[in-house]
């Protein structure tokens, strides 16, 4: 369980880092008025959908962080045997890529409105997520070609797991986008749209992020860094 | 989208929202069925949860029928029993109490505390209802399934939850798994509206430390929830493949029937692990709320700010915090390290020093307070002594070698009752006679509702006290008949049969409160707005009960906390929290 506690204990500083902006030290009981501190008033106010967005990327965090600890316990046992190297997930890996520098290209459509441009990257962030789908398909069906199903060994179970769930969050992502794509169809004006597209980028640029990690754990690397841990805890 | 025009709103809301801004039901559907009102959600949210709360309180009467009556009534059997005990406590824990706190209270009171208009994301929140409401049905189907719901204990360990000894193995376990899994993905959707609606939609001067308790509870519970409820999720999904899909990630190599199944190598442990990651913080996650309302229910009613609101406050977050580091305190009989046992034990004894802190803080609240003994009033004093009572057992069963004995008996079911069974239902009680006014517009009957509380009260003692007495004794949980113990006298049965007819009585009694709340929805007294003198600001809303957007064309201005009672020189014995500051005669000070 040590990478959840650790995933906590970056939330746990984040979340204790924001309180102490929050004068928890105030004694209310003899503050009237409106003075000071009240959120907004000073510092740039950031859209709630963005909060929202954040926290909802710690809960998929939480969620990965999970089954990571999963993984490297269920690791331990005698019957473990590592999945062969898969090769083809580098150039899927660049899709996700591509796909996020698309959509950072996307932001900056936006800023200068320019909507023919933004309207392109964003179908092209969406194909290129599509294409990234469909090569983890690929790389699982190569899988179960050479008779590594889902079932006859854990580290198999996990990768199928692992990656079906980090491709259902990219499809909930390609909801998002395809809404977004729908209102560039609807405005004249790119502005509108900003918030949208930087939401969607966030969201990629972590899915990306977190396919990092978890492509180092299938393919090993993350076992030595594991064992590495381990090592130093006890 | 309707979530878009309050993104615009950006960290601060403005005083006026222009009357296109605010989201508008066009038919009745809207308005009362598919809602984006949180309050609207609330009350489904509340009255779903409530009928499972009945559900489940019939199944614990049909457990206890047979503890008390043993082989009397002959449907029963050991399957239905362990069916019953399972469906019980996921019903409770999960769909009944998660559910009613956040999704109940939290969407009711959190706009109105804060002073918004509702919930930042209405459309997601909207979203959570019907996807609780979808994940209840799957549930409720498992009943009708060839086979029965799940009777594997509501932790559902395996091996044993997906092995074909355990009833509902075929069809149950799946239906449990799954909604489980809808649930989550419900409960996401609504607990990012909690907490980001605590965070960017306050009212102008309603600063976090301005904030009541009640909010404190509910934002930090929720935020423990979302954090939480994805250990279960990961849980669920391996469990679901083991099950459906015949992978190895918890089932270790078994022969069933003479037969070796084509499991192997799994570690039943490490579902432990994940189970208890939620299933700890889950007991807090219940409490939390509870402690923030019952907090704001003995300040109004006792007429005195809450005694060290800053302290409550942070014990509030450190028990949140500390929560997530002793869940392996479920697992001191499967066989740990005893240096983790130990780490564990210890963590499990720190959380009881801010939950100290809390109660001393509650008694010295009521120190000299004006108390009124007004039902809410009355159930917050039985939720902290119940509270008390369970919490000392649990002292006992958070050391190893206590708890090593102790592990599997009724003393376990006593305390467990009495901590997150008893005192949380107090707790919500004593929030419905408090806020009842405010949702209806008028007084919840006072003669039914002292009868209510008494039998209620009393009849938990009379139920679970005793329960300890019999885990003493070495009485097991989760027993469909006692058999052959030598060890257990005669004189426990009749102990029991005691309970199960307080049980019947107690259970009976609540349909007192449920004709209370329809009754006096049409005949009870008008309330006004304010009838407790509350100063916080969901008393002080324009209209009673609180229309679509809450404020009328106006957000309120906060000028203060939530607990200026019996100001010395106010005057009035109250100062609501929006109301403006004086203008004192101008004094040196103010130059
Ligand atoms: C009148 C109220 C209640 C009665 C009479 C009652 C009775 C019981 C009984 C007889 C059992 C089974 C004991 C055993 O054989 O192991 C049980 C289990 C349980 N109850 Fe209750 N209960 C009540 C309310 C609640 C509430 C409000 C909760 C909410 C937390 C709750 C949570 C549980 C849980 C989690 C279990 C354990 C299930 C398991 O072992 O898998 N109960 N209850
Ligand atoms: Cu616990």
């Amino acid at each position: 369980m040590s990478s959840i506690i650790l995933f906590l204990v970056v939330i746990g500083t984040i979340g204790a880092w924001w309180l102490s902006k929050q004068r928890l030290m105030a004694k209310p009981w003899l503050e009237e008025g409106i003075h000071g501190g009240f959120p907004g008033l000073e510092s740039s106010p950031v859209p709630a959908s963005k909060i929202g967005l954040g926290i909802f990327l710690a809960v998929v965090g939480a969620l990965f962080a999970l089954l990571i600890s999963a993984y490297s316990m269920r690791m331990q046992m005698s019957d473990w045997r590592p999945v062969p190297n898969q090769t083809m997930l580098w150039p899927v890996t660049g899709l996700l890529v591509m796909s996020g520098a698309a959509l950072e290209w996307a932001k900056v459509a936006a800023r200068t409105r320019d909507l023919e441009a933004l309207k392109a990257a964003l179908v092209a962030a969406g194909l290129f997520a599509l294409a990234f789908l469909a090569g983890q398909l690929l790389v699982l069906r190569r899988l179960t070609e050479v008779g590594l199903v889902l079932t006859n060994n854990p580290a198999n179970s996990f990768f199928f797991l692992i990656i079906g769930l980090h491709g259902l969050h990219i499809l909930g992502g390609l909801v998002a986008l395809g809404r977004t794509i729908y209102k560039t169809h609807r405005t004249r004006d790119p502005d509108r749209l900003r918030l949208s597209v930087s939401l969607c980028a966030t969201y990629w640029h972590f899915l990306l992020a977190v396919w990092l990690v978890l492509f180092a754990l299938l393919t090993g690397w993350a076992e030595d860094f594991v064992a590495i841990c381990r090592q130093l805890l006890t | 989208m309707v979530d878009v025009p309050l993104d615009t709103f950006g960290g601060l809301p403005p005083p006026e929202v222009p009357d296109v801004d605010l989201y508008h039901p066009k038919s009745w559907v809207t308005k009362y069925v598919f809602s984006q009102d949180a309050k609207v959600i609330a009350i489904q949210y509340s009255a779903t949860a409530m009928s499972i709360g009945l559900l489940a309180l019939v199944l614990s009467w049909l457990m206890r029928l047979q503890l008390g009556f043993p082989s009397i009534f002959s449907f029963i059997d050991a399957t239905a029993y362990y069916q019953f005990v399972t469906m019980h406590g996921m019903m409770m824990v999960v769909y009944v109490l998660t559910a009613l706190f956040l999704g109940g209270f939290g969407n009711y009171l959190i706009p109105l505390m804060v002073g918004a208009r509702d919930m930042v994301f209405p459309y997601a929140n909207m979203l959570s209802y019907w996807l609780y409401l979808l994940a209840v049905v799957i549930l409720l189907a498992s009943f009708f399934v060839p086979g029965g719901p799940t009777g594997a204990g509501w932790t559902l360990y395996p091996p044993q939850a997906i092995l074909s000894g355990t009833p509902g193995r075929d069809w149950g376990i799946m239906l449990m798994l799954i909604s489980l899994i809808i649930f989550i993905i419900g409960f996401t959707m609504g607990g990012l509206n909690y907490v980001v609606t605590v965070l960017q939609a306050r009212a102008r001067g309603m600063t976090l430390m301005r904030m009541p308790l009640t909010v404190w509870g509910i934002f930090t519970a929720s935020f423990m929830a979302l954090l939480a409820f994805p250990a279960l999720l990961v849980g669920a999904v391996m469990m679901l493949f083991d099950r459906l899909l015949g992978t190895s990630f918890f089932m270790p190599s078994l022969v069933e029937m003479g037969e070796h199944l084509s499991y192997g190598g799994g570690s039943p442990i490490l579902f432990q692990h994940l189970f208890w990651f939620f299933g700890h913080p889950e007991v807090y996650i219940v409490a939390l709320p509870a402690f923030g309302i019952v907090s704001d229910l003995i300040s109004v009613h006792a007429r005195k700010n809450i005694f060290g609101y800053r302290m409550m406050v942070w014990a509030i977050l450190a028990i949140g915090a500390l929560s997530f580091v002793v869940w392996a305190h479920h697992m001191y009989v499967s066989g740990m390290n005893p240096y983790f046992g130990f780490f564990f034990a210890t963590s499990t004894l720190i959380i009881a020093v801010p939950t100290a802190i809390k109660i001393y803080n509650w008694v010295l609240t009521l120190w000299r307070g004006n108390i009124r003994l007004t039902l809410p009033m009355l159930f917050a004093l039985a939720f902290i002594v119940t509270f008390i009572n369970g919490g000392l057992t649990g002292l006992f069963l958070g050391n190893v070698v206590v708890d090593v004995p102790l592990s599997d008996t009724m003393f376990v079911v006593a305390h467990f009752h009495m901590v997150m069974g008893v005192a949380p239902v107090l707790a919500i009680f004593g929030a419905i006679y408090h806020w009842y006014p405010k949702v209806t517009g008028r007084m919840l009957d006072e003669t039914l509702g002292r009868i209510h509380f008494w039998i209620t009260f009393l009849g938990a003692y009379l139920i679970f006290f005793p329960m300890h007495y019999l885990g003493l004794m070495g009485v097991p949980r989760r027993y469909h008949e006692m058999g052959e113990m030598a060890f257990v006298p005669q004189s426990a049965q009749t102990l029991n049969a005691f309970i199960t007819v307080m049980a019947l009585i107690v259970g009976t009694a609540q349909m007192v409160f449920f004709f209370n709340v329809v009754w006096s929805y049409f005949k009870g007294k008008p309330a006004g707005h304010n009838p407790w003198e509350a100063a916080s600001l969901e008393w002080q809303t324009p209209e009673t009960p609180p229309p679509h957007g809450n404020w009328g064309r106006e957000l309120p201005v906060v000028y203060r906390w939530a607990y200026d009672y019996s100001v010395p020189g106010a005057a009035s014995d109250f100062v609501p929290q929006n109301q403006p500051v004086a203008s004192r005669p101008a004094s040196d000070e103010d130059r």
